[in-house]
């Protein structure tokens, strides 16, 4: 596809790394469903092993119906490259286990997902990698958690559930001055509503199971590569600038000046731990991204009108959604995210938690489940399932209260959902009569 | 490896091997804003099938030291000395667009010396648009981003440098910035377009050279089109060379975008020939 300008966000999405299957015919990406390629030869066997030559030899560690699916994420995030895991969690463990090993330091949001806020809080931590969390707005605590030996700074473009917006451009000066990569959990905002590297972010993970897929059908993680963070102008990543035993001595840095990083997760990371994803959920996430565009419209025109009508109920005590003025992020939202900040957000209601299990179960079409980012709209008490394990100071860090409910907006008849919200927030404070 | 070169560090990626001076040599020199990695998916299989690999990373580019080549006799000089510099007798030399032209000025003053000439990407003259001369210039980024488009050919390439899931317009553009930064003393990016843009003496080289002549071309590239790799190709057969033209399906990068069938083009080249040498 010569041209002239390069393709559009649409066009990449329904394209990119993706061809007519030369083989068939096959217009849309086939999927490969086997475990190994077989070789030309003996010496070809031995030149893919070595890495000599391009091609695929077994399935944990890549596969052509998954490559498309990282071409395609790279290509939408602007990335020189992608890798495509088993879940979002095996992406952004696979990130840190790459870049790190035992007596490392992480500087972490602490407005995190709280899968992440345990795997780096607790798990890591049995590991010998110590996190020190910080609050996402709070420049000057970023700058003064890091350590001689802190070796990634990591955050989401907008936390989980509160929507504190990173400050990318910022944290990532930060990041850059200590020689330090900057991570973002890309979930909630989708390349549609930002690309964190235009921002300054070095590493891009995702949750593939949310908006990317879309359809709450699978489970699956993606992580981008921007290409740009100097590993050996740093000096404090010998994992990828010296020579590894593990590949006959190879210096990834040497074999790929803009991707060693994309070189040992994969050639490390999926062939030791393998948390490889399936070539059929990653089919399924094509199927999802092809139509991002259009879902991410959607979810952001109904989401608006849902925080409005949130926002202006007696029932409501606070609604946090950035684009409403009222929420610490508001300004930065405006500046990085000017599509919207996510379909996800939280609100809480005014009455009691007792009132708040009440209105979860009144309502008819949000679904009362533990996940985001689906087609349909979905509602869960994060208190008591997603950060459940996180202590009240945690909570109070993440800017979850007891009373907090999260919704992700989907793609309903929007009067519908408000509907649902009016007779559920209804019951709600009739329980407290 | 690192040699001293001219007095100023020098690095050439070696596909993990160490120089074995009883082996035959091939260099591959890269092009404008690139560097030794564009031949990743090449270079370590022949370091790794009875070659010494030199993927050098130009002077003032990258991991090289000392001032960037202003034209291509200057890079040609280079190109020698780094022979010179590890006693390497006999030498296959192989160039990506910018690179294609130093190698074939330096196979020109090589005489014998010189076993092979792969030409990837070439032209003649290789005249570089005022427009992109100037953006190259004065608004890098937006250069870059052109030269990116003009060079590709595909949405969906195959396996290549980084692996499978490699996004090769992303990372030309990374590598890019990268070549550029590296050099804060000069904009290597225009010098190196000045140098192709003001080489005249393509025709005469070739004329000179002893060596088989080779032309791996894309049928799709728009920085180099075949078309005007014809003149070269033409003073080749003129002068008795044995000249053997490959046309792949890509664009101008044809290491990323087709890297199987660039390998099997120089190894045809190189390893076959070689073995009835």
């Amino acid at each position: 596809m010569p041209g002239y300008a390069d393709p559009g966000f649409d066009t990449l999405a329904l394209h990119a790394g993706a061809t007519p299957d030369p083989a068939t015919g096959a217009r849309a990406v086939p999927i490969h469903l086997t475990t190994s390629f077989v070789f030309d030869s003996s010496d070809h066997a031995a030149s893919l092993f070595n890495m000599e030559r391009s091609g695929h030899v077994y399935s944990r560690i890549s596969n052509p119906t998954t490559a498309v699916l990282e071409q395609r994420m790279a290509a939408l995030e602007g990335g020189v490259g992608a890798l495509a895991t088993a879940s979002g969690q095996a992406a952004l463990h696979l990130a840190i286990a790459t870049l790190m090993g035992a007596g490392s330091h992480i500087v972490a949001s602490s407005a995190l997902y709280g899968g992440s806020q345990n795997l780096l809080h607790y798990t890591l931590r049995r590991f010998g990698i110590e996190t020190s969390f910080v609050p996402a707005g709070d420049v000057d605590a970023w700058r003064a958690a890091i350590r001689p030996n802190t070796r990634l700074l990591f955050g989401e473009t907008v936390g989980n559930p509160g929507l504190d917006v990173l400050d990318i451009p910022t944290v990532s000066a930060i990041a850059h001055e200590a020689g330090v990569p900057l991570l973002v959990d890309s979930t909630f905002t989708t390349p549609w509503l930002m690309k964190p590297f235009e921002h300054g972010a070095d590493i891009v993970c995702h949750s593939a199971t949310k908006f990317l897929s879309g359809h709450g059908t699978v489970i699956g993680g993606v992580l981008v590569d921007g290409g740009s963070f100097d590993w050996e102008g740093s000096g404090r990543y010998p994992e990828l600038t010296e020579p590894y035993d593990g590949f006959h001595g190879m210096v990834f840095a040497e074999e790929s000046t803009v991707g060693p990083f994309l070189l040992r997760a994969r050639r490390e990371g999926l062939r030791d731990f393998g948390a490889c994803i399936s070539p059929h959920t990653a089919w399924l996430i094509l199927q999802g991204i092809e139509t991002l565009p259009l879902r991410m419209q959607q979810h952001m025109r109904n989401t608006e009108r849902v925080v409005e009508f949130l926002a202006s109920h007696p029932f409501v005590a606070r609604v946090g959604h950035p684009m409403l003025p009222s929420h610490p992020s508001h300004q930065l939202a405006q500046r990085l995210l000017p599509r919207g900040a996510g379909s996800v957000f939280s609100f809480d209601l005014k009455g009691s938690r007792e009132q708040g299990k009440k209105f979860i179960e009144a309502l008819k079409i949000f679904s009362h489940l533990a996940n985001v980012g689906d087609c349909r709209s979905l509602v869960i008490h994060p208190a008591s399932t997603t950060h459940f394990r996180l202590s009240d100071e945690a909570l109070n860090a993440a800017g979850i209260t007891q009373g907090t409910i999260r919704l992700s907006i989907g793609l309903e008849d929007v009067d519908d959902l408000i509907d649902d919200l009016k007779r559920a927030l209804k019951a709600a404070e009739k329980a407290g009569a | 490896m690192r040699l001293p070169v001219n007095g100023h560090d020098t690095y050439c990626y070696t596909g993990g091997r160490s120089f074995d001076p009883t082996l035959p040599t091939a260099v591959l020199i890269h092009g404008v804003l690139n560097d030794h990695s564009v031949w990743a998916m090449q270079s370590r299989w022949l370091a790794n099938h009875g070659w010494n690999v030199l993927a050098v990373d130009l002077p003032g580019h990258c991991r090289s030291a000392g001032a960037a080549p202003k034209s291509v006799e200057e890079a040609a000089d280079f190109i020698i000395a780094l022979f010179d510099a590890l006693g390497v007798e006999h030498a296959a030399l192989v160039g990506h667009s910018w690179g294609s032209l130093i190698a074939l000025e330096a196979a020109s003053r090589m005489k014998a010396r010189a076993t092979h000439l792969a030409l990837v990407g070439t032209a003649w003259p290789m005249k570089v648009s005022p427009a992109l001369l100037d953006a190259a210039l004065n608004a890098p980024e937006t250069a870059l981003r052109m030269v990116n488009v003009y060079s590709r050919s595909t949405l969906c390439a195959p396996p290549s440098a980084l692996g499978p899931g490699t996004w090769v317009f992303g990372a030309q553009m990374a590598l890019g910035r990268r070549v550029l930064a590296s050099n804060p003393e000069v904009n290597v990016f225009h010098r190196g377009f000045m140098a192709c843009d003001q080489y005249a003496g393509g025709e005469a080289a070739m004329a000179r050279i002893e060596c088989p002549v080779l032309f791996v071309l894309g049928a799709q590239d728009q920085m180099t089109t075949p078309k005007a790799a014809q003149t070269l190709v033409a003073a080749a057969r003129q002068a008795g060379k044995a000249v053997t033209v490959r046309m792949l399906p890509v664009g101008h990068n044809e290491m990323t975008e087709a890297p199987e069938e660039t390998l099997a083009a120089l190894r045809d080249f190189l390893v076959d020939r070689h073995d009835r040498n």
